[in-house]
């Protein structure tokens, strides 16, 4: 385990979970894709039609505005903005927060409207959040099965190096 | 952060150091190196004249452990002092620090207040920088205005008490033969410091020993 940094991991179960709560969120606002991505810029899954997106900079790039907009936040004496949406001529972007840990982007375009992504995402957010919220306190209660996946995997991590 | 769905280990890994001591150059050389097939897009947040305003960000896939695709994300932080505020915001759920240097003695102040500013961020964030995968790179050492590795090592890695008693042993530098990484030093307390590279970045000399590295370090402290 990394000294002072976040770890944390999903197993199959939290990943079903997850996929149908968001493919339902997608089905009933009718948007294109969904992306859950923790703080520090990395994707957790997507859901939805995200061909042609390079989710991994997509990912990142969101969690870095996402910061960004936290920090002005603080500036203008709010604790956070609890969400962001960005308008495009065609296609737009509503991102929010996941219990201080994850970002949930919801990518849509005109067949649907920001109204009804956001009318809906209140209950989005509270679903995931107690799927989430299931993810960390099981990581708190020290069963978290990553801690022994690279038990002596030693020799594995050294080969990858041999460039 | 290990994705079981998904069968993959992502880990952060961020490059700190002064303003221009070639932290970006770092990875545009990681990303000239690397196969296509096996990184991601390089994206840099610059100001007009290239200088790293946000960041600068290059996924690249090392290969597969137990199954597990592992990905390293490599960031870079702005290096002047004022964009500190952003710089802070890089270093979260941070797996991994590589420090780049700037050799050039007239550049050690700046070297210093860099460090010394990492120190401090990491420290908001309630990580210890002593106790995570770290590694120092001195670049530009092709220059004539180079300072020694002993002044750069005797200022910016001068080596942090090793309070555990049982890790009280001498601890090897596999990179450099006859130095250590832990030791007793002459008053007696047990110090460590954390491995060291010499670089150019522009030639590629020493980027891929560093991340090397750091990466391997980041996967053992997973271990």
């Amino acid at each position: 385990m990394t000294a002072g940094t976040a770890n944390w991991s999903f197993t199959q179960d939290d990943f079903t979970g997850i996929t149908e709560s968001l493919n339902r969120f997608l089905g009933e606002t009718k948007s294109i894709c969904a992306l859950l991505v923790d703080r520090s810029g990395q994707l957790v899954t997507t859901v939805g039609d995200a061909s042609g997106l390079d989710t991994t900079a997509f990912a990142t790039l969101t969690a870095a505005d996402y910061s960004a907009n936290d920090q002005l936040a603080k500036l203008v004496g709010e604790n956070d903005f609890s969400s962001l949406f960005h308008q495009g001529e065609k296609e737009s972007i509503y991102v929010a927060d996941i219990a201080r840990r994850l970002l949930l982007v919801i990518i849509f375009d005109s067949r649907t409207t920001v109204g009804l992504v956001r009318l809906r995402m209140k209950g989005e957010i509270e679903e995931l959040t107690l799927l989430i919220d299931r993810v960390f306190s099981r990581g708190r209660n020290g069963a978290a099965p990553e801690e022994h996946l690279l038990r002596g995997a030693d020799d594995e991590i050294d080969k990858l190096f041999n460039w | 952060m290990i994705n079981y769905a998904s069968r993959e280990i992502n880990c952060k890994i961020v490059y700190y150091g002064p303003g221009l001591g070639g932290k970006t150059t770092n990875l545009e050389h990681v990303y000239g190196k690397v196969k296509p097939e096996t990184r991601g897009k390089l994206i840099s947040l610059a100001t007009e004249t290239e200088r790293t305003l946000f960041f600068d960000f290059l996924p690249v896939d090392l290969g597969t452990i137990r199954g597990f695709k592992t990905r390293f994300h490599l960031y870079t932080v702005p290096g002047q002092v004022y964009y500190n505020a952003s710089r802070k915001l890089i270093l979260k759920n941070v797996d991994g620090i590589v420090f780049v240097g700037d050799s050039q003695a007239e550049r050690m102040e700046a070297n210093l207040e860099s460090m010394q500013n990492l120190y401090d961020n990491m420290a908001e964030y309630g990580y210890d920088l002593t106790q995570m995968p770290f590694v120092i790179q001195y670049n530009k050492r092709d220059l004539a205005n180079a300072s020694a590795i002993e002044d750069l090592q005797g200022a910016l890695n001068p080596g942090w008490e090793v309070e555990d008693a049982s890790k009280h042993r001498v601890q090897p530098d596999p990179y450099h033969a006859g130095q250590n990484l832990v030791e007793q030093v002459s008053g007696g307390e047990w110090v460590e410091r954390a491995p060291y590279f010499e670089a150019i970045a522009v030639n590629g000399d020493g980027v891929f020993d560093t991340l090397k590295a750091v990466s391997k370090l980041v996967l053992k402290a997973l271990a």
